[in-house]
């Protein structure tokens, strides 16, 4: 059952100078799996007028934490908003990553770790986790995921922590022939790349597009898939990556 | 006492004034999980035509200043598919069902006003008059009153249920379009669709959307909708239903005021999903402070005296 309510801000921390971890508490406890997302809007004001779509970060009873980077309008204001504010919440909504059996493959690129942390968290031991930033200062929650994690491999770009280079590529020299199912949230570029080199295999894929309404109501958030125009917000977040045309 | 909010559209009645937009509440199912869908005055449909129709191209939507664009493009199931596996469901609830729909050209909206007006379980239809083929000359009938008087005639023929007319704001006289609509036999009129706009992404210079232009939607195009609804009202005798940028019960009251009988909710449901039933709720308490009975002594209550208060 999706919830409409106020939640009340806990804590909006500066991580980076464009990344934010922010914890909302609801009045009531919900059930949510990772992959899935809440929209979040900024209370009793018409501009900005949408709420902004963001993945569940982590779950714990009522609090819910969100992992987000400043993009524009909406996600300026948010970064501006205090302890004890009020913001209206959606949630949870969407599809959820199909629960792996054994072992599985993440690849996050960037912001896309926010989709993925969840479940590395949720499965402990599990994971064996590509990560790819541009620069070092990029990189959230690494101890975190290191204790989650059963193996972790990052890569910068210019090579300042890790592999030198693009994760696909990293993803490539050590993990292309495990056979294992993949869970990937990040760049259009990345997700392209992914595509090349995992052809069919399980492959799990959290995309955005633009939502209104989060519900499968207004038919805005439609991408093309082999089977179609699939809804983002309600036949995803998370498509089976050979479903998808990129 | 509680205040009656009851009130009639052509044979349709409402147990309040308060609907939901075409093309912002689904079919329906998607709000049942938020709201008791047995608490509205109706429910408007996404708009049907007899084919499934598959929409325009993604991107589809765009935020504005207090507003959006989209370009949908009409997307539906189809007659067949929202007969079998929607209706049933929606006909659970003690609320209105009214269908919008449209076709590619007027032998199409004659054909599917036909089926509908036979279906059990719709009450009433809209006719949406922004017809999407751009080959035919029916995509004019919402502004050329000479083929929007044949549609609407012709469509009326068929229908033996209530019939509303969903009229665009795109054209020089509103009132006058209405007017047609009413000398053709429609029970009701309901306005306004959205108004065709355009974003610029000036690094790509090209359209933010997947077409060029989309509908503009939400709070910002309400004083236009409000002005529009009240040369209407003022126009035609058969009621009016209220649609633009209704966020909240006040904004909901300027529409019953102009005149409007009822009013529709669009983009507001995105933004919260309560928000027809805090409207509901809102009109009710508004009519208790003001100590009026039945939403019916406030409709067409405008006091068309200029506001004075600054002399
Ligand atoms: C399912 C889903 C999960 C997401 N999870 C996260 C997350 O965990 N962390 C994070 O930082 N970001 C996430 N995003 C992207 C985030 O929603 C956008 O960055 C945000 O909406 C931008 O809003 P803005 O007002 O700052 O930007 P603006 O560009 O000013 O926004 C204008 C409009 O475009 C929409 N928009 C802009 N960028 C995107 C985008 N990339 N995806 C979808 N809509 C967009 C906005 O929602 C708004 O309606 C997610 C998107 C989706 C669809
Ligand atoms: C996403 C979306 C889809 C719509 N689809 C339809 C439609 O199928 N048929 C129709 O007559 N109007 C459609 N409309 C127009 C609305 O019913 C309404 O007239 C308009 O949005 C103005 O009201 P609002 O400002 O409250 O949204 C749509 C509007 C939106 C935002
Ligand atoms: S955002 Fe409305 S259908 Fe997905």
């Amino acid at each position: 059952m999706n919830k409409f309510t106020l939640s009340t801000i806990v804590e909006n921390k500066a991580l980076s100078s464009d990344v934010y971890l922010i914890t909302v508490k609801l009045p009531f406890r919900i059930d949510a799996k990772p992959g899935q997302f809440c929209i979040l809007r900024v209370n009793g004001r018409l501009d900005p007028l949408l709420g902004r779509p963001f993945s569940i970060f982590d779950l714990e009873g009522e609090t819910v934490k969100f992992l987000y980077r400043i993009k524009g309008k909406g996600t300026k204001i948010l970064s501006e908003m205090k302890e004890n504010e009020k913001i209206s919440f959606i949630g949870p909504l969407g599809k959820w990553y199909p629960y792996p059996e054994g072992n599985f493959l993440v690849v996050a690129g960037g912001i896309g770790i926010a989709s993925v942390y969840y479940l590395i968290k949720k499965f402990p031991e599990r994971a064996i986790v590509f990560y790819g930033v541009r620069l070092k200062n990029e990189i959230f929650f690494f101890e975190e995921i290191k204790k989650f994690a059963k193996e972790i491999y990052v890569s910068t770009e210019e090579g300042e922590f890790g592999y030198k280079g693009v994760i696909t590529e990293l993803f490539q020299n050590k993990a292309k022939n495990l056979d294992l199912p993949i869970y990937a949230c990040g760049p259009m570029l990345m997700i392209k790349e992914l595509k090349k080199i995992v052809n069919d295999r399980k492959c799990y894929v959290a995309v955005e597009e633009r939502m209104a309404c989060g519900v499968g109501a207004c038919l805005g958030c439609v991408i093309n898939t082999v089977n179609g125009l699939k809804r983002v917000c309600t036949d995803g977040a998370v498509f089976e990556l050979r479903e998808l045309i990129l | 006492m509680k205040p009656s909010l009851k009130v009639k559209i052509g044979s349709l009645e409402l147990k309040n004034p308060v609907l939901t937009a075409s093309g912002t509440f689904g079919y329906g199912l998607e709000y049942s999980q938020f709201i008791d869908l047995n608490l509205l005055g109706g429910i408007i449909i996404k708009g049907l035509s007899l084919k499934p129709k598959k929409g325009n191209p993604p991107p589809r939507i765009y935020e504005t200043p207090c507003g959006m664009l989209n370009s949908i493009g009409l997307q539906n199931i189809g007659y067949e598919a929202f007969v079998k596996e929607k209706l049933p469901f929606l006909r659970k609830f003690n609320t209105k069902i009214v269908v919008n729909f449209f076709g590619e050209n007027l032998d199409e909206y004659i054909e599917i006003a036909n089926k509908l007006s036979k279906t059990d379980g719709v009450d009433a239809l809209e006719m949406n008059i922004s017809c999407p083929n751009k080959e035919t000359k029916w995509r004019k009938m919402g502004t050329e009153p000479e083929l929007l008087r044949k549609a609407v005639k012709e469509v009326r023929a068929v229908v033996n249920k209530t019939l509303i007319v969903k009229l665009t704001p795109q054209v020089t006289d509103i009132a006058y379009m209405a007017k047609i609509v009413e000398d053709e036999g429609a029970d009701a009129v309901s306005l306004i669709n959205t108004f065709p706009a355009m974003v610029v992404d000036i690094k790509t210079r090209s359209s933010v959307l997947g077409t060029l232009t989309g509908g503009l939607s939400g709070p910002a195009i309400r004083p236009i909708a409000v002005r529009a609804t009240w040369e209407v009202c003022k126009a035609v005798k058969i009621p009016v239903i209220g649609i633009g940028g209704i966020v909240d019960y006040s904004d909901a009251l300027q529409f019953l005021i102009v005149g409007a009988k009822a009013v529709a909710v669009g983009t507001a449901n995105f933004i919260n999903p309560y928000a027809t039933v805090e409207i509901i709720e809102g009109i009710e308490r508004f009519l208790i402070e003001e100590g009026i009975n039945n939403i019916n002594d406030i409709i067409g209550s405008i006091n068309e005296k200029a506001n004075n208060a600054y002399n």
